[in-house]
């Protein structure tokens, strides 16, 4: 046996399986599964240690089209299904994909509790704001108004913010992304891996079948600048085209601003600096978006502390380590007596 | 052994005892019942025990919904359960005896806390007169004591508030007991000590009323007419003993089972009655090196949690009853089509949905065998008594790694809290039977198959081996996704050839009691086993012609059990349910199987077996 050790500079490629992938033509999941594998070599992890675990729907269907460890399981159970895998071995490098419907309707309390616990975990949640696979129906992110097969009449059920959501399960890591946007989704998938407790990165993905252009807001040549705040740690929130625009805060209404940066404008100094660091500024930037806002993309929200609990990984040892006397002392531990 | 503490008093020699403690959640009784079985194991007895407790937790006193019990059958004979009717009743108020009188032999004793007999504790029981003055109590030998007085009589001067003081008054009932049946108080003692450290206000209190029950026993100030006994011990193989309840049994199974296939234990579980203290009992071995226990957040996750565990490589368990196993079933199914090895354990309980959390049924059976959607056969094994769970849960997991295949072990609220001697084993002495870790990339295949047609164990961590797997139907030749009919066919041929070949690494159906052919056979299974086999046995000893088959495995069929049942003229199958057992036996081997079911919530009673088979003997 020779066991395949990672190149030092491993090609995107080399996490490629040999498997067709059979996503509709212009699906937003072909993006960010490039993504995946430039972030996957980037970070150049053995393929033998990563597991891709995922639920059920168009989404899920990625872990086929990587040469990693793979496990296509229920619907809405994949985070379950990850955190016994990653109890048991911890050493794993374990990826989580599920959608909106996988993650936030089915299986939300699966998603509450993986990133409460605070799990290891790479949580990729692709939202189409629609339920792809089974054609189109209403989703938990699907916006007011949606008219869908189940929703004819255009949807009057308010939706969720997956990044809310995942700040308020006490998600440590929270950070969102879009499909088409390669110069930056990689660099938020390696930081997502490389932060240790539970990372929820929630990537906007076209489904463009029954969902199409929901994110056009954001990728518009005209529009989209005006649409998207990109978040970096240490720099000022500004967006535009060439950052004409920022966000400021009223400290008397505890309410984000939108302004006009420059003369006839706010100064420079009064634009409020990213730090991930800060929940209260993370919690302010998870409110946000269209009409009145940008809509914030990049790491929302980072805790840079250590997690509080860490699997303790007993199931992970290769061997195991008792002996036959200890459990025969293990069934003699109480209540013994002697006849005879 | 004989008996230490004689009295005064002429001993009734009989070979089996069986006592029933009864009365509110507060007055001690489960406590009661558990020390008096250790006193009993220790005097060399074989045992049976079943408590009997409310779905409540703290039900208002002195009502008979939350009156709670223990009983105990204990003797020179071989027991396999705690009996029908007690010939010691102790009951500490009018609540418990209400509910429980019927529960006692005729001509059998009956111990009453006067003292809490007044108009309250009448009234809250429901009872219009005082069944001490109105005839109830007619043909029962009385020994009435206000137990609550002489247990604060007993303790004055400890310093102990009154409250803390009357709650000692299972200690002085307790010591009673013990002496009317010739045992001594050293076992409960002990305990006490170390419960409470010898010298604490507490634990001397407790002793105190211990020797005060024990002593006024001895000192002849029982009434005249009550019993005092003299059993012999059994004859059981000399050894290290402890007596262990179904739940420890299951916990245990599982720790050694895993030791035994050489991976480690992963176990994801929920809290439901009565499947938590197995949940308990593992997730106190946390100094275990080989043991992770996780609290999921529902049933789903559980077994989610013990998919992925052993998708990465421990043997994975987990416990519940049924509406946990409800919503097991659709990953129980995964497990299924992933073909990875894992361990079920279903408590059965009363149902339909909560039903009685408390009460215990075989109501599972069918689920267990038909409730997936889709064809998804897997193997199911069922205990027979307490410490009989230790032993199928340890073939279960073997069956589970040799086969890479769920497994479910039926179990029952009964046998989770039902208790017996267990003569412990030496764990070098059971077969290892360690797992084979797929490690060679050569030919490597998610779903090729050995010589049981089980598929290799590939865990996350080897090179060369990185597979995809999943629900979604598999190639039979190279475990990609295929829609292919006949691999369709072909893929559920072999998921339910390869449950069938289970049958093939078990012991072929032999009779438990009686001739392998003849009149009549009574089929058991599960923790019916002790009651049937001593209807069986009696009515063998009264000259009827009857055997008694008993089954573990209730998927795949043991080899062997069609041409067993061609032999007798009539078939019976006794089981706690509306006859799932006798309907899949019909299925299989077209015999004119018959029933005798209960769905009260209530184990069989030995005279209810007898008189219905009985029925089908005339
Ligand atoms: C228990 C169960 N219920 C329903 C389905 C059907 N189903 C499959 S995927 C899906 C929705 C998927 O939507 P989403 O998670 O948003 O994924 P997408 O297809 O949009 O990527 C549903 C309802 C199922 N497979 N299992
Ligand atoms: S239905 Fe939508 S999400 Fe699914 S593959 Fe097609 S485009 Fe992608
Ligand atoms: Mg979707």
């Amino acid at each position: 046996m020779n066991a395949p050790t990672v190149p030092t500079k491993p090609d995107p490629s080399y996490f490629a399986s040999e498997q067709t992938v059979r996503w509709c033509p212009g699906c937003g999941d072909y993006a960010i599964l490039k993504g995946i594998q430039r972030a996957l070599a980037e970070r150049a992890r053995p393929r033998e240690d990563t597991v891709f675990v995922s639920g059920i729907g168009c989404s899920s269907r990625l872990p086929y089209y990587l040469a990693t460890y793979g496990f296509h399981t229920i619907h809405g159970r994949a985070p379950a299904v990850a955190t016994g895998m990653k109890i048991a071995n911890p050493d794993l490098d374990i990826w989580v994909v599920t959608g909106d419907g996988d993650g936030l309707s089915i299986g939300g309390n699966h998603m509450l509790h993986a990133l409460r616990r605070d799990i290891d975990l790479n949580i990729l949640l692709f939202n189409n704001e629609i339920y792809g696979l089974t054609k189109g129906q209403l989703s938990p992110t699907s916006r007011l108004g949606t008219r869908s097969p189940t929703s004819p009449g255009g949807s009057s059920e308010r939706p969720v913010s997956a990044v809310r959501f995942a700040l308020g399960a006490g998600g440590r890591f929270v950070a969102r992304a879009l499909d088409v946007q390669q110069d930056r989704l990689p660099e938020i998938l390696v930081r997502a891996a490389n932060h240790p407790g539970a990372s929820f990165v929630e990537l906007l993905q076209n489904c463009s079948v029954y969902n199409d252009g929901a994110f056009s807001f954001l990728t518009d040549r005209e529009a989209g600048p005006r649409q998207r705040l990109h978040v970096r740690h240490g720099e000022p929130l500004r967006y535009g085209a060439d950052g004409e625009f920022g966000l400021r805060l009223d400290a008397r209404t505890m309410k984000l601003e939108a302004v006009e940066v420059g003369p006839g404008g706010c100064s420079e100094e009064e634009i409020l600096v990213h730090d991930e660091h800060n929940p209260a500024l993370a919690g302010l930037l998870a409110t946000i978006g269209p009409p009145d806002f940008p809509l914030p993309l990049g790491v929302i929200y980072c805790d840079p502390a250590a997690p509080a609990s860490r699997p303790v990984g007993k199931a992970a040892q290769p061997a195991i380590r008792t002996t036959d006397e200890e459990l025969t002392a293990m069934l003699a531990s109480e209540g013994t007596y002697q006849l005879t | 052994m004989g008996s230490e503490s004689g009295g005064v008093r002429e001993r009734t020699r009989v070979a089996v005892g069986v006592v029933r403690f009864a009365g509110d959640s507060g007055d001690g009784i489960q406590l009661m019942g558990s020390r008096f079985t250790q006193a009993a194991a220790e005097r060399g007895y074989d045992l049976a025990t079943v408590p009997d407790y409310p779905a409540e937790i703290r039900a208002p006193s002195g009502t008979t919904f939350g009156v709670s019990s223990f009983q105990i059958r204990f003797g020179g004979d071989a027991i396999r359960n705690p009996g029908d009717l007690a010939d010691t009743l102790v009951a500490m108020n009018p609540a418990a005896l209400k509910v429980h009188l019927d529960g006692v032999r005729e001509g059998g004793t009956v111990i009453l806390n006067t003292g809490s007999f007044n108009e309250k504790n009448l009234k809250r029981a429901g009872l219009e007169s005082d069944p001490r003055e109105d005839g109830t109590l007619k043909g029962y030998r009385l020994v009435a004591l206000d137990i609550g007085k002489q247990t604060l009589d007993a303790v004055s001067g400890l310093g102990l508030s009154r409250k803390n003081a009357a709650r000692c008054r299972n200690m002085y009932a307790l010591g009673l007991v013990l002496w009317m049946y010739g045992a001594g108080i050293e076992p409960a003692r002990a305990w006490l000590e170390e419960r409470f450290g010898a010298g604490t206000p507490v634990g001397r209190a407790n002793l105190r009323a211990l020797e005060a029950g024990h002593a006024f026993g001895e000192t002849a100030e029982l009434a005249a007419g009550a019993p005092v006994y003299d059993i012999h011990p059994a004859e059981l193989t000399p050894g290290l003993y402890r007596t262990i309840t179904g739940g420890e049994a299951l916990a245990f199974g599982l720790v050694v089972g895993a030791h035994k296939v050489g991976r480690p234990l992963f176990f994801g579980s929920y809290p439901i009655t009565p499947a938590s203290p197995v949940l308990h009992r593992l997730a106190a071995l946390r100094d275990n090196p080989d043991v992770t226990v996780f609290q999921a957040e529902d049933e789903i996750a559980a077994i989610s949690s013990c998919i992925g565990a052993s998708y990465a490589g421990c043997l994975s368990g987990t416990s519940t009853s049924g509406p946990g196993m409800a919503l097991k079933t659709e990953a129980l199914s995964l497990a299924c089509a992933a073909e990875l090895p894992l361990v079920v354990i279903d408590c059965q309980r009363s149902g339909p949905s909560t039903g009685l959390p408390t009460k215990s049924e075989q109501t599972d059976l069918m689920y267990a065998v038909w409730g997936r959607p889709g064809e998804a056969p897997l193997p199911i094994l069922a205990p027979k008594s307490p410490s009989d769970c230790f032993d199928t849960v340890v073939e279960a997991t073997r069956i589970a790694v040799r086969f890479m295949t769920p497994v479910i072990v039926l179990a029952d609220g009964y046998l989770v809290n039902a208790s017996e001697p267990w003569l412990l084993p030496n764990v070098a002495d059971i077969a290892a039977v360690p797992a084979k870790l797929h490690t060679d990339p050569e030919g490597f295949q998610p779903f090729m198959r050995d010589e049981a047609l089980a598929r290799p164990w590939a865990i996350p961590g080897t090179p060369g081996l990185e597979h995809r797997i999943g629900g979604l139907e598999r190639d039979a030749d190279t475990g990609e996704v295929s829609y292919d009919p006949e691999n369709h066919q072909r893929m559920s041929d072999l998921r339910a050839e390869k449950v069938a070949r289970v049958a093939d690494a078990l012991p072929a159906q032999k009779v438990e009691v009686g001739p392998p052919s003849g009149k009549l056979a009574v089929i058991s299974w599960g923790s019916t086993y002790g009651v049937v086999r001593e209807a069986v046995e009696e009515l063998r000893t009264e000259g009827e012609e009857v055997s008694q088959i008993h089954l573990r495995a209730l998927h795949p069929l043991p080899r062997g059990l069609g041409e067993l049942l061609a032999g007798f003229d009539r078939v019976v199958v006794a089981e706690l349910n509306s006859g799932h057992l006798r309907a899949l036996l019909r299925a299989e081997f077209l015999v004119d199987v018959e029933g005798l079911n209960q769905i009260n919530g209530m184990p069989f009673l030995v005279r209810d077996v007898k008189a219905g088979i009985r029925g089908r003997l005339m």
